[in-house]
């Protein structure tokens, strides 16, 4: 499709500037302003709407198709939490009017939410604190992970390692590593769980901590936590929760109470608060009480009259991990989410992701290998290599699904599992609709031992067919404006002698 | 049962009897008892009617209505109608980040759109697809700074906004690396300080444009000095004033960053906003977070995907260029969105429009008793006020009257308590900015 | 899986042909098709002094990175500059066309730490 840049016509506009009511022209000296005109579209409001709703219509989005993302939680998303976060008294509330003097008078509403949320997570996860402030569940974890470093700092622990398992999401070696730590990765026994025999070799004095979902990404609950918590421990290293699969164990456990120090949730996970295309998300971060005083600030607090305040005064804080206080108009969409559903609610979520789950895998397990034959949580992992034998291979697979309508599994994750395909169905979806991705999954099946040719040129039924993504990256054009092909290499010290650009 | 459950007490049956259970509860056998909940004691649920009610009582508490002189960052701008409606499209919003290029062309193509118009603004040459926001967006840029040169020092400039300055701080607490901070003299950079302080052993130097004092400048001298050693400068830019400014890739910056939040995201309380982040080509592979590029599909046809991978987490893991997963996708559509609206012509004149109004506001504030404009340095819609009063109590003060007059520095710098910044965006009105003038004076009056 | 006979090889799917005290170095056939389509490498610096063993250079393809380790020290003296416009040719010639680099061999005994292409061919096969 054109894009909207090729869609100008000069002297066109989408928007009328309001005519300026001051009688002052305000004016610059010539050297503090740009030279070029910046090359922004010039089009008309119609236009805009018509290319951007066009844009959308060639997505697929849980809005319109069945979205079984293993790991990522594309559950339905409520409208009324939208409509909710769109109330201007939340929308148009300036962030710095809390740090005016008794400025917080100004934002009771906003900071009863930010409390309010904070005691029903801590209940939610067993946790003693919360912080709003991380912006996503990576930066949770990076938040997490300083709070650890503070920790050892503290008690003047040397520490360097983390250990994290092998099927562990890439974010959480990449923290650490950023965080300042060494990874130590430990590969699943023959149950696909953590190697606990290994663990014990690898655990010493130097350890930090260690990073863990649970259920873990193969979609496994590991009943030996508390003794992997108690090892920990032992050489007073930390246990961080990664709460991507927090969805799966809601009002069943808690991580608090099965040995962890540290957490994070992504509301955007458990809490349905949308995906938007890759983010905004949040990632709230909760402690056990020996590291409450290592939480970022400002924190809210409630006076003995009822009244809430941010509370700066926390000399062992990591400091700020975000300019503000988190990304608040999610955060109020996770709460409004959690209010609606109640106790009773968050465990019907959790018994119909697992449920659904468990039937998916079921009824698919004749059909592809499935290399942990159990009980599942709220995700399954198949591996397509009896399909691969012939040819079929598990991105093929998922470009069937999307010819037919219906957004791939993750595949190729986790990286432990070959041909992985990873299915998350979650509890918004029904039977009818399992039934219908499962006969198409036996469907590709079939078609690999009958046609094995056809997946190639899948999908066709999309905008377009698979990109050429060697071209993508080799001549690579990521600006419409420069011509960003055939890049040189990047040259050590080459800063010294950069030139001008346009 | 909860609305967003679909499945039926017989549906459930005929599901469990497939799997060969008798009970959910039977799936969860791998929940040993001792590690059910200590305790579980969150309230019953409620219907949308009544939580929808809740909600909106709690928003009651919040004063929405002040008339905002306040910026510091964060600007209250108009956005247009058309932003949130095609913002709220399901298509955009309930959509994941887009791993299977052929049916997410629209996030795909709306982010190269956006980074093609960041790069137009900033004039650099490639952009990312956004990072998280304006300062976690510089700690990455130092982050990056750091891997290009392989240096360990970093040179801040004063005029970096404080709240930057401390999550740069708390971000490098762990790692070995040392900042030098720079006092700003007349509002400006202190070229004389900062050029002292540049050494073979400096990675990056930080500036910020307008800085967090309103003043705009030219970095061009600092940036050849920095040059000449190696070291990288790094800008953080505000969008808006870039319709009229000098743009860092005309001063020869190498890594450009800002809060995209005036670009037709709401103020929302702090967030979600909108990081981002432009460098030279040469630096592509160094930099974090999503990058979309273009490419032709098997039969030829124009066609996104997400490139450059191999620089992330989920390849690279403990080697990535950042732990980085999502950006903010959804915000820089409607970032994008909202620069298409205003197109070339439209924001330049919302530029011009907000120097016009700041200027106007410096005039009549300069005729008010007790106030005196700092004009050591020129502005573009923010500006220090010097105030006979303590500043934090006129602010204070002004809130009765209605206004959040600006935002106090005393807070962030020692010594300058009876100074506030006050910012003046195309929304406030002429009566507004008299109203707001002739308050101040009698709040001043009276104290 | 192509091997070549007279190259030396790692664990890390390195190969190395010597020459007097030159060493020409690449990545194996294995390593070339595990990685997929190679779309950017990192060249060394020429004058550069590696290390046995020590990280040297990495290569990238579209969905996977990978860091190159020098099978042997020395001084590296030249590097294939067409893989800058071509990164490709690593793919359609691993052995030749796609060596990568040339380094100036500073210890011949550091041989005995690789394999031969019998002891590579059964790495191979226990990798399987």
């Amino acid at each position: 499709m054109e894009l909207i840049f090729e869609k100008s016509i000069p002297g066109r506009r989408g928007f009328q500037i309001p005519v300026c009511d001051v009688n002052v022209q305000g004016d610059i000296p010539p050297r503090y302003k740009r030279t070029h005109d910046n090359e922004l579209p010039e089009v008309s409001e119609v236009d805009v709407v018509r290319h951007f709703t066009r844009l959308s219509q060639m997505n697929f989005s849980v809005d319109t198709n069945f979205y079984p993302l293993g790991s990522c939680t594309m559950k339905y998303n409520p409208k009324f939490t939208e409509v909710l976060a769109k109330n201007p008294q939340f929308a148009d509330l300036h962030p710095l009017l809390p740090q005016l003097r008794n400025g917080e008078k100004l934002t009771q509403g906003a900071l009863q939410v930010l409390y309010e949320v904070e005691q029903i997570l801590c209940e939610i996860a067993g946790m003693d604190q919360f912080t709003m402030q991380p912006l996503a569940g990576a930066h949770g974890e990076l938040t997490g992970v300083m709070m650890m470093a503070a920790y050892h700092r503290d008690k003047g622990n040397k520490k360097k390692y983390i250990i994290v398992p092998d099927a562990a999401h890439g974010t959480n070696p990449a923290t650490a590593a950023i965080a300042g730590y060494a990874t130590i990765a430990i590969p699943p026994d023959e149950n696909g769980l953590l190697d606990i025999t290994k663990l014990k070799e690898k655990l010493n004095d130097e350890v930090a901590g260690v990073m863990m979902t649970n259920p873990d990404t193969l979609g496994i609950f590991n009943s030996h936590i508390d003794e992997i918590a108690g090892l920990v421990h032992r050489v007073d290293g930390l246990m961080y929760y990664d709460g991507a699969n927090l969805n799966a164990i809601l009002g069943r456990c808690r991580p608090g109470d099965i040995g962890f120090d540290i957490m994070h949730i992504n509301t955007h996970k458990t809490f349905t608060t949308p995906h938007g295309g890759g983010g905004p998300g949040a990632g709230p971060v909760g402690v056990k009480k020996k590291l409450v005083k290592f939480l970022p600030i400002s924190r809210v607090e409630k006076r003995s009259d009822g009244t809430f305040y941010l509370n700066y005064d926390y000399p062992d804080s990591i400091g700020y991990v975000a300019s503000l206080y988190g990304n608040f108009a999610l955060i109020l969409r996770a709460y409004a989410y959690i209010l609606l559903l109640g106790k009773e609610g968050l465990l019907e979520t959790s018994n119909h992701a697992v449920l659904n789950a468990n039937y998916v895998m079921h009824r698919l397990k004749n059909h592809y290998l499935l290399h942990y034959d159990r009980t599942c949580m709220h995700e399954c992992v198949f591996s397509a290599t009896q399909q691969a034998e012939r040819g079929v291979h598990a991105i093929d697979i998922a470009k069937f699904l999307i010819d037919r309508g219906m957004h791939p599994p993750t595949v190729y994750f986790p990286l432990t599992v070959k041909e992985a395909i990873m299915i998350e169905p979650t509890e918004t979806e029904s039977k009818q609709t399992l039934d219908q991705f499962i006969e198409l999954l036996i469907e590709a099946d079939q078609l690999s031992k009958t046609q094995p040719d056809i997946f190639k040129d899948l999908p066709k039924t999309t905008p377009v067919a698979r990109p050429d993504e060697v071209k993508a990256a080799t001549d690579l054009n990521t600006n419409f404006f420069v011509n960003t092909a055939k890049l040189t290499r990047p040259q050590k010290n080459s800063s010294a002698s950069i030139t001008h650009h346009v | 049962m909860n609305p967003y459950i679909a499945n039926t007490k017989i549906e459930v049956d005929e599901m469990l009897q497939c799997i060969g259970v008798k009970t959910i509860d039977d799936l969860f056998l791998d929940i040993k008892p001792n590690q059910r909940p200590k305790s579980f004691n969150i309230p019953p649920g409620e219907s949308e009617q009544e939580v929808v009610a809740y909600i909106n009582r709690l928003a009651n508490k919040n004063r929405s209505d002040l008339i905002l002189f306040i910026g510091g960052g964060y600007y209250d701008h108009y956005i247009p109608a058309a932003v949130g409606s095609l913002i709220s499209r399901g298509e955009f919003y309930t959509a994941y980040t887009p791993y299977q290029p052929e049916c997410s062309q629209g996030t795909l193509q709306a982010l190269y759109e956006f980074q093609s118009a960041i790069c137009t603004l900033t004039e650099m040459e490639v952009a990312n697809a956004s990072l998280y926001d304006g300062g976690t967006a510089l700690y990455e840029a130092v982050m990056m700074a750091i891997r290009i040169t392989g240096r360990r020092r970093i040179i801040m400039d004063g005029g970096v906004s404080p709240i930057y300055r401390t999550i740069l701080k708390s971000y490098t607490s762990n790692l070995d690396i040392e900042f030098q901070e720079t006092p700003v003299v007349h509002g400006q950079s202190d070229r004389q300080q900062i050029t002292k302080l540049l050494n073979e052993n400096t990675a990056a130097v930080i500036l910020q444009n307008p800085n967090f004092f309103g003043a705009i400048d030219d970095h061009t001298d600092i940036i050849e000095q920095a040059h000449k050693f190696g070291i990288l400068v790094i800008e953080s830019v505000y969008p808006i004033s870039l319709g009229l400014l000098k743009t860092p890739g005309e001063m020869g910056a190498d890594i450009v960053t800002g809060e995209g939040q005036s670009l037709g995201l709401p103020l929302n309380f702090g967030g979600p906003y909108l990081g981002f982040m432009t460098t030279r080509k040469k630096f592509i592979r160094k930099m974090p977070g999503r990058i979309v590029g273009q490419t032709v599909d098997i039969h030829g046809r124009r066609s996104f995907v997400n490139t450059l991978q191999a620089r992330e987490q989920h390849i690279r893991r403990e080697k990535a260029t950042s732990n980085i997963c999502t950006n903010v996708s959804l915000c820089a559509i409607q970032a994008c969105i909202y620069m298409s609206l205003l197109g070339k012509q439209g924001l330049k004149r919302l530029a011009q429009l907000n120097l016009d109004k700041a200027e106007y506001a410096k005039q009549v504030l300069s005729h008010v008793k007790g106030v005196e404009i700092k004009r050591s340095s020129p502005t573009f819609n923010e500006f220090t006020a010097y105030l006979s009063k303590d500043a934090n109590a006129v602010v204070e003060a002004m809130i009765n009257r209605g206004f959040a007059a600006g935002f106090p520095l005393g807070r962030y710098y020692k010594g300058m308590e009876q100074y506030m910044i006050v910012a003046v965006t195309e929304k406030r009105t002429k009566e507004e900015i008299d109203r707001f003038a002739e308050s101040l004076e009698e709040v001043l009056k009276e104290m | 899986m192509e091997i070549e006979e007279h190259y030396l090889y790692t664990k890390e799917h390195e190969w190395v042909y010597i020459e007097d005290n030159i060493a020409t170095i690449g990545i194996t056939d294995y390593a070339q098709e595990a990685l997929g389509d190679i779309t950017f490498i990192e060249l060394p610096e020429v004058d550069n002094e590696v290390e046995q063993f020590e990280h040297f250079c990495s290569v990238e393809s579209v969905k996977a990175a990978s860091d190159i380790f020098a099978p042997m020290s020395g001084k590296v003296i030249e590097v294939n500059a067409d893989l800058e416009s071509g990164p490709g040719l690593i793919n359609k010639s691993c052995y030749e066309k796609g060596w990568i680099a040339k380094i100036e061999i500073s210890d011949q005994d550091e041989t005995s730490n690789l394999m031969t292409h019998q002891e590579y061919q059964k790495y191979l096969e226990s990798l399987e």
